[in-house]
């Protein structure tokens, strides 16, 4: 195993922490690189290398795992849900969610429902294991049962 | 019967960081600062409101493991992959305001969920902790 230096794997957390603090913005992969210190393709690559996926990636399965909670807890439409979220697009979002989740917004909405409950594993395992720290946008009202 | 655990392994980057952060920042005490044969430091923290809790802070190439392995411990720390436990708190979202103020990470603010109110937090080495205040009738597992 190749040992990548340990302040270039920290910035590369704060890099991801900063994805997940901030997984609604519209951050560029080249701020994120400069704020790490590297260029654009290095960063994506450096990136990839610590942590199995590109940044753009791991930012769309955040935000996917995102409005997944979303669709479970709060009392908010899927176009809402998707804009809340960083998506511009609705018919992007669906694709996204659709290739990660196997299932449309709508449909693990109803799925969720159907279920009903909130999950026993304690959700801040559950969140990690999915992508990594989640926050709520401010404007949403979460319904916790 | 078992009664609990009192002495929990964090690996750190840096102990005199490790240690600056853990009492001057999160205001633990510490319990142990002590230079052991080999060149391992044994040095325990206790959180303010504990009385048998201690946290180790372990630098992992000074302690039982292979120097090899021992850089890998550091990456995985460095890369942010490794949880210690969670933190307790009687308040979360006034500790948060407190600790964010004081340059403390949070990679997530504080939010309610079914069990209470939580953030996550990160050491200064890349740990990440889950910082939740229970629900007073829930029982444990956030």
């Amino acid at each position: 195993m190749k040992h990548a230096d340990v302040s270039s794997l920290r910035m590369l957390r704060q890099a991801r922490d900063r994805i997940d603090r901030d997984y609604a913005e519209d951050i560029g992969v080249p701020a994120l690189a400069a704020g790490a210190g590297y260029s654009r393709e290095h960063f994506i690559r450096a990136f990839q290398a610590a942590y199995g996926e590109t940044p753009g990636r791991y930012r769309t399965r955040r935000r996917v795992e995102r409005a997944g909670e979303l669709l479970r807890s709060a009392n908010l439409t899927v176009t809402e849900i998707c804009h809340l979220v960083g998506f511009t697009s609705l018919g992007t979002f669906s694709a996204r969610f659709t290739e990660l989740t196997g299932m449309s917004p709508t449909a693990y909405r109803q799925e969720a429902a159907r279920r009903g409950g909130p999950a026993p594993i304690p959700g801040c395992f559950a969140l990690m294991w999915r992508t990594g720290l989640p926050r709520p946008p401010k404007s949403a009202k979460l319904i916790t049962s | 019967m078992i009664t609990g655990i009192s002495i929990v392994s964090v690996w750190v980057l840096d102990q005199d960081s490790a240690k600056e952060f853990y009492t001057k920042k999160l205001g633990f005490t510490c319990t142990n600062d002590v230079r052991m044969e080999g060149g391992m430091r044994w040095l325990t923290v206790r959180p303010p409101g504990s009385e048998n809790q201690e946290l180790v802070l372990m630098d992992p190439m000074h302690s039982m493991l292979d120097e090899e392995t021992a850089q890998q411990v550091r990456a995985l720390v460095a890369k942010g992959a490794l949880s210690p436990g969670v933190m307790s708190t009687t308040d979360c979202k006034g500790d948060h305001r407190v600790l964010a103020a004081e340059g403390v990470e949070f990679t997530m603010e504080p939010a309610e969920r079914p069990y209470g109110t939580e953030a996550i937090m990160r050491d200064d080495s890349g740990n990440w902790f889950s910082f939740t205040q229970r629900k007073a009738e829930e029982r444990p597992g956030g």
